[in-house]
């Protein structure tokens, strides 16, 4: 484990947002019925936090669970804790249709912060980003470009981001580009 | 000449001074300065030549669609070709060169097409240059490509950047004059979120120099004060120089930002493209004026009426001394007042009215203005530059009744409003005959998802022309808009203007109106592309009566400007020959974009490192520091092989192929695709997407396994592992990761959603490294952990456990036929133990390889390579994969298919393996030719005295392909898999395979399995 | 460039976040079909102009396969249902005859 290295081991960027891959971040694929109490509960027992609405994050620190698809959650925790957490999961839901598997080295993690910050996502997804549309709680799977990624909030000025792990330099540059001084937009 | 006024220009500040080069000359102007009104103000009216005669040309507009004032701009990385001079704001610094001249703008030998013109009518390049056929090639071609295009090509990388910006709206207005304006007040006032963009740099559109006065107050200060009103408001947004481009399904538009076109910089985006999403659309795009055809009405010094007010008003900068205003409305007028208040004087105004104007010509005449009613221009003297015109009547053939001296030309023919918008999407158009222009017709408006109309117009781009109408369509259409919207309409009152007291206009198409065939063929259309009144009758009287036929045959209305001035003139003059009324010829489509838009701003961030995404394994950077010659698999990067210095690619595979089958060889396989699959139905499941039975396989096993798709042709290949009771892995090749994903999720979700199974692709979860040759459990052993040996881990068997201190999961397969673990171990620990791997492995010489290393021992194995040996028309059965096509199965993908009577034919090509003679490699995808004459009427030779057959279509008999191809190391010679008819029946038979050179290699069929056939060095 | 409501995660998703997968409501033909049903089922594709069922995916989303009933035409959008079904449901067959009284798309109503 002290091999582990993240996508970007927590490159950063200062442009008119500040961008900051996050270093390695736990995350368990649950597959399920989201109306068992079973299911929900061993999302929520590993991540210490509510259960999510449709299209929502709930995360508090490290610790998070979002709504994927109507039978998938991404749990989230420390990095350290994601394989017992998911063989947990597991064991909870053995005897329940389910699929757990832990994703953490699949992905990486940005923040994106500043005032500005939803400039730099409106510049690569087509999401209306306006504050009165896109708020801390929601949780948004899109293409950013060309790849596949989804973000929300932690706060009304940072963002968090997710993407795979093999297109993190990619995506790295393209918010780093998009938060370059000089091309602030002025929308928000 | 033209000159700056020593007054005026409300556009101006003239305080600050820009210079500027046109040619290479030094030049002033101001900011707030256009380089057209720059240009014109240092009397500089030529600013380049037609694309067709070469003729000399002017400015002839103010706006977007001025056809003429097209330069080169700027240089190096930061130059642009077609620049136009009347959208380009002046800025210190700025270079500009005039375009389509040799060898200078005054003296260009291409005049001679000009003289030449009698010869060069439209059509005359379909007509000439059909034959004979071998002159394309060495007159033709090289005489159009050298004369076509206006600009330069620009030859270095474009040194600005450029970005997309996503933005959603209740309602979009594009335009910002009056209408715009009024619209987006009443809009805002509502509370709904309203976004105004305006192409150029300044709000108000025209009204300021129209001197229309608004609620008692002057056209300016009602923009000042509504401009200070929108500013206030959060739910307003406005963005100037920011071109609606255009309209598009389900409200989405585009919007052209020119950041830094008016003042380049260093840092920031020069255009910026807004992707928008509007829930309503109102365009306010206003009218373009319409110039009047007479002969001559292209020589430099003629322009619009409106343009000259332009001018005159915004830049103080006078086309002439000596204006002569020629109209059929009382709108041109206004310019000859304009120009006489300036101080310059306006030898006549010629209006083609018999009963002349209203209560402006009343104006005019008072200021002491000459006023030729019912009269024409028979022509207009000058070569590049008006020295006069010839008055005649209107109602005539074009008898000269006096020449009035005079250095420029304001002509009117009307106004067109700016339907482009509105028909981008499908809005219709209606003829209204009084003011003689297409108008939107409101009963049949683009609709959206909702199948509701989502485009209005307003103001003069909907056919209101006078103030009044325009500031009262535009208020009460955005306050029926934003009701819609949910907004609430404030109980205001429209703002008031002064009706004008104006004459109803003249439709003139022709000046005039009997003019003889020599002054049509001097009546401009298109003055960019040299298209004229002669032309298009032509074209009628060949044949081409519908519109889109004489636009492509004129090329009227194709040049850059597309046809902003031309187009309604054109189809009215097509229409009068065909002798049928305007609106049953119709127009031209309108698409978008509205102007030309640069590609730098259509590609975004999408450039350089940005163009496309380049996927990354964990030891990508490794790779690229020890040698890596790159190769694009999908978006992946593979390394092709590892070049040590001074070592040639060729060499560099050869010694890994064989350090590999010596010793120990590494393959960075993490790009392979990893899907779980689980759940109680998980086994039928992959039953039904595999050929062969997944579901016997027992937890701890691996099988290899196909894919078909419904049609039956493989799809993809790779190995299975069954986890555990209801779970499976599947790997996948390298591309079909995510597609094989994809076509999981689609049966599951689409057609057995009954049956309980999940899937996730944790593709990018690990790090697979093949440790490969007769060392490879050695070097594993000596990292130490988990029990390796055959006994503990035998092949086609998977285990969990720790090697060294990484956690790994080993899978004992092979593609290379030697000893080999695969080992997935997380992403995050990869480039450890890749590099702990290295290290372990000095003692062997160990060798990383890469993908032709890769392959070329996969084709001495004999095993098949989706994307070689399948190309999406082969099926198992053509390759011999019998043993892995399941005969228990009832049903499985692409089982029905492969019963189809073409698949069963026994005709199809086979695979087999193929040796030359002579050793040397085949080349890849070469074919095989019959040399059975008796399998074809006819024969035909394909190598010096060799002949085969011939079918029904001409073609030579072909009975083989090559499918793969390669110099084997190991075994020193050239070896390949193809597929040949009747192949495995044929063993020991040589084929003729053509090469392109002419010459003919001989290959012999054998069995495709060239190295270790009993596969006894894998299994060890 | 079409919007579509995905029915699995209520987003508005742009075209650009979705994939196409053609005509709606095929009836898989296999082992032991005829070749002209098997032909029907592989290659016959309705190509109306006008009412049309299709299927799409919300790819760059939640990854679910959703059904859409549209107007190739006026690119009207009827609705969007669950890809779970072999039919179009009678809410949003009911929202086109009110639309387009008189319409028909293979053997729906």
């Amino acid at each position: 484990m002290s091999n582990a290295v993240s996508a970007l081991q927590a490159k950063t960027y200062a442009g008119f947002a500040e961008i900051e891959e996050a270093g390695l971040r736990g995350m368990i694929t649950l597959r399920g019925d989201l109306s068992s109490t079973k299911v929900k509960n061993a999302a929520t027992g590993a991540a210490s936090v509510d259960f999510p609405g449709m299209g929502e994050c709930n995360c508090v620190d490290e610790k998070g669970v979002a709504w994927m698809s109507p039978d998938e959650l991404l749990v989230m925790t420390p990095y350290a804790d994601a394989q017992p957490a998911a063989e947990k999961i597991a064991k909870t839901l053995a005897k329940t249709h389910a699929l757990v598997a832990n994703v953490s080295d699949a992905r990486a993690v940005f923040f994106i912060r500043g005032p500005n910050a939803r400039e730099v996502i409106a510049k690569l997804a087509p999401v209306d980003l306006s504050p009165d549309r896109f708020k801390p709680g929601q949780f948004r799977r899109t293409r950013l470009a060309q790849v596949p990624a989804a973000f929300w909030m932690r706060d009304a000025e940072t963002f968090e981001l997710i993407c795979f792990r093999s297109v993190a330099g990619y995506v790295f540059d393209l918010l780093c580009n998009a938060a370059q001084p000089g091309s602030e937009v002025g929308a928000f | 000449m033209s000159t700056r006024l020593a007054t005026g220009g409300r556009l101006l500040n003239r305080d600050r001074a820009l210079r500027f080069t046109f040619n290479g000359k030094q030049m002033k102007g101001f900011e707030g300065d256009t380089l057209a009104s720059a240009l014109l103000a240092e009397d500089q009216m030529l600013m380049g030549r037609s694309f067709k005669y070469h003729r000399p040309r002017g400015i002839v507009a103010s706006g977007a669609e001025e056809p003429n004032g097209l330069v080169n701009l700027g240089k190096g990385g930061a130059f642009e070709p077609n620049a136009r001079v009347t959208t380009t704001e002046l800025f210190e610094g700025l270079t500009a060169e005039s375009q389509n001249h040799w060898p200078s703008l005054d003296y260009d030998i291409g005049v001679v097409n000009n003289y030449a013109a009698r010869f060069l009518p439209a059509g005359f390049y379909y007509k000439t240059f059909m034959a004979p056929r071998p002159a394309w090639k060495h007159v033709f071609e090289p005489f159009i490509r050298k004369s076509a295009g206006l600009g330069k090509a620009p030859k270095d990388r474009d040194a600005d950047t450029y970005e997309h910006f996503y933005a959603f709206t209740d309602l979009l207005i594009i335009g910002g004059g009056i209408a715009g304006l009024q619209a987006a007040k009443a809009a805002g006032e509502a509370g709904v979120k309203v976004l105004l963009l305006e192409q150029t740099s300044h709000l108000g559109g025209r009204a300021p120099v129209d001197g229309v006065e608004i609620d008692g107050a002057l056209a300016e200060d009602w923009i000042a004060a509504t401009q200070a009103a929108l500013r206030e408001m959060d739910n307003v947004t406005i963005r100037t120089r920011c071109m609606g481009a255009g309209i598009y399904d389900h409200g989405y538009v585009l919007g052209y930002e020119r950041l830094a076109d008016h003042a380049p910089r260093n840092d920031g985006p020069r255009h910026r493209l807004w992707r928008i999403r509007a829930k309503q659309i109102i365009t306010a795009t206003g009218a373009i004026e319409r110039p009047l055809s007479f002969a001559g009405n292209d020589i430099p010094g003629v322009l619009l009426a409106s343009a000259v007010r332009d001018y005159v008003v915004n830049y103080a900068t006078s086309p002439g001394d000596r204006t002569v205003v020629v109209t059929n409305n009382d709108d041109a007028y206004r310019t000859a007042i304009t120009l006489k208040e300036a101080g310059l004087d306006v030898p006549a105004i010629i209006d083609a009215r018999p009963e002349g104007g209203g209560a402006l010509a009343t104006r005019a005449a008072e200021l002491g203005i000459r006023i030729e009613n019912g009269k024409g221009i028979a022509k207009v003297k000058g070569g590049k530059r008006v020295e006069g015109v010839a008055l005649c009547a209107q109602a005539g053939e074009g008898a000269v009744l006096e020449e009035i001296a005079c250095d420029a030309v304001a002509m009117s023919g009307g106004w067109s409003p700016v339907v482009h918008l509105w028909s981008h999407c499908g809005g219709k158009l209606i003829w209204d005959e009084a003011n003689a222009h297409f108008r939107p017709d409101a009963e049949k408006a683009p609709t959206s998802h909702d199948g509701l109309p989502f485009v209005s117009v307003i103001g003069i781009a909907n056919g209101e022309i006078d103030t009044a109408s325009c500031l009262e369509d535009a208020d009460s259409t955005a306050k029926s808009l934003a009701k819609a919207l949910g907004g609430k309409p404030r109980r205001s009152s429209t703002p008031q203007a002064g009706g004008s007291d104006e004459v109803p206009m003249l439709a003139v198409w022709k000046m005039p109106q009997g003019a003889s065939r020599k002054l049509r063929a001097k009546m401009w259309l298109d003055f960019q592309n040299d298209v004229k009144v002669s032309d298009v009758m032509l074209a009628a009287q060949e044949g081409f009566e519908s519109v889109e036929h004489t636009k492509r045959y004129t090329t009227l209305g194709m040049a850059t400007d597309q046809g902003k001035l031309s187009n309604i003139n054109g189809l009215a003059v097509l229409s009068d020959a065909l002798n049928q009324p305007i609106p049953q010829t119709g127009t031209t489509t309108f698409r978008p974009p509205y102007q030309p838009i640069s590609m730098g701003a259509i590609a975004g961030e999408a450039r350089a490192d940005l163009f496309q995404p380049i996927r990354k394994t964990p030891m990508h950077d490794w790779h690229d520091a020890h040698g890596a010659y790159w190769e694009p698999v999908g978006h992946w990067r593979r390394p092709y092989c590892f070049q040590k210095p001074g070592e040639s690619v060729e060499d560099a595979v050869a010694r890994e192929v064989k350090a590999t089958r010596d010793s120990l060889g590494l393959l960075d396989a993490s790009t392979l695709g990893k899907i779980l699959v689980k759940g109680r139905d998980a086994g039928k499941f992959l039953d039904m997407l595999y050929t062969n039975m997944m579901s016997t396989l027992k937890p701890g096993k691996c099988r290899y396994g196909l894919m078909c798709t419904e049609n039956g042709f493989l799809t993809d290949d790779g190995v299975v592992a069954r986890l555990d009771e209801d779970t499976w892995l599947c790997h996948t090749t390298t591309g079909g990761a995510d597609r094989i994903h994809g076509h999981m999720e689609e049966w599951l979700q689409t057609e057995w959603w009954d049956w309980q199974v999940y899937t996730a692709n944790v593709t990018e979860q690990y790090a697979q490294i093949g440790v490969v040759g007769p060392n490879a459990r050695k070097v594993l052993e000596k990292l130490g952990g988990m029990d390796l040996s055959k006994e503990a881990l035998g092949f086609m068997e998977w285990a969990d456990g720790k090697i060294g201190e990484f956690d790994a999961r080993v899978f004992r397969i092979s593609f290379s036929g030697e000893l080999s673990y695969e080992i997935a171990v997380p992403a995050a620990q990869g480039l450890a133990f890749w590099e702990a791997l290295i290290e372990a492995g000095e003692e062997f010489g160990v060798t990383p390889y890469g993908t032709e290393a890769l392959h070329i021992m996969r084709a001495e194995k004999g095993f098949i390579m989706i994307g070689d040996e399948t190309d999406g028309t082969v099926i198992p059965q053509d390759l011999g994969l019998h043993w892995a096509i399941s005969k228990k199965k009832e049903d499985y993908l692409g089982k029905r298919a492969q019963e189809r009577s073409h698949m069963t034919d026994p005709n199809r090509w086979k695979l087999v393996g193929l040796e030359t003679l002579d050793g040397s490699v085949l080349p890849d995808g070469a074919y095989a030719v019959s040399n059975d004459l008796s399998r074809g009427q006819n024969s035909a030779e394909y190598a010096n005295g060799a002949e085969a057959p011939i079918n029904e279509n001409d073609q030579i008999v072909m009975i083989g392909r090559v499918t793969s191809t390669y110099h084997s190391p190991t075994l020193g010679k050239g070896i390949a898999m193809g597929l040949v008819e009747h192949g495995p029946d044929r063993m020991g038979e040589e084929l003729d395979f053509p090469k392109t050179d002419g010459s003919v290699v001989k290959a012999r069929i054998v069995n495709p399995v060239f190295y270790d056939p009993k596969g006894e060095k894998q299994n060890v | 460039m079409l919007i579509l409501t995905c029915p699995y995660c209520g987003v508005e998703a742009d075209e650009t976040e979705l994939q196409a997968g053609g005509e709606a409501h095929i009836k898989r033909e296999t082992v032991g079909s005829s070749d002209e049903d098997f032909e029907d089922y592989l290659f016959a594709r309705q190509n109306p102009k006008g009412i049309h069922f299709e299927r799409w995916r919300h790819v760059y989303g939640c990854g679910k396969w959703f059904h859409v009933a549209r107007c190739t035409n006026t690119l009207e959008v009827f609705g969007t249902y669950s890809a779970q079904t072999t039919e179009p449901p009678q809410d949003i067959r009911d929202k086109i005859s009110g639309k387009r009284p008189g319409w028909s798309w293979g053997i729906f109503s």
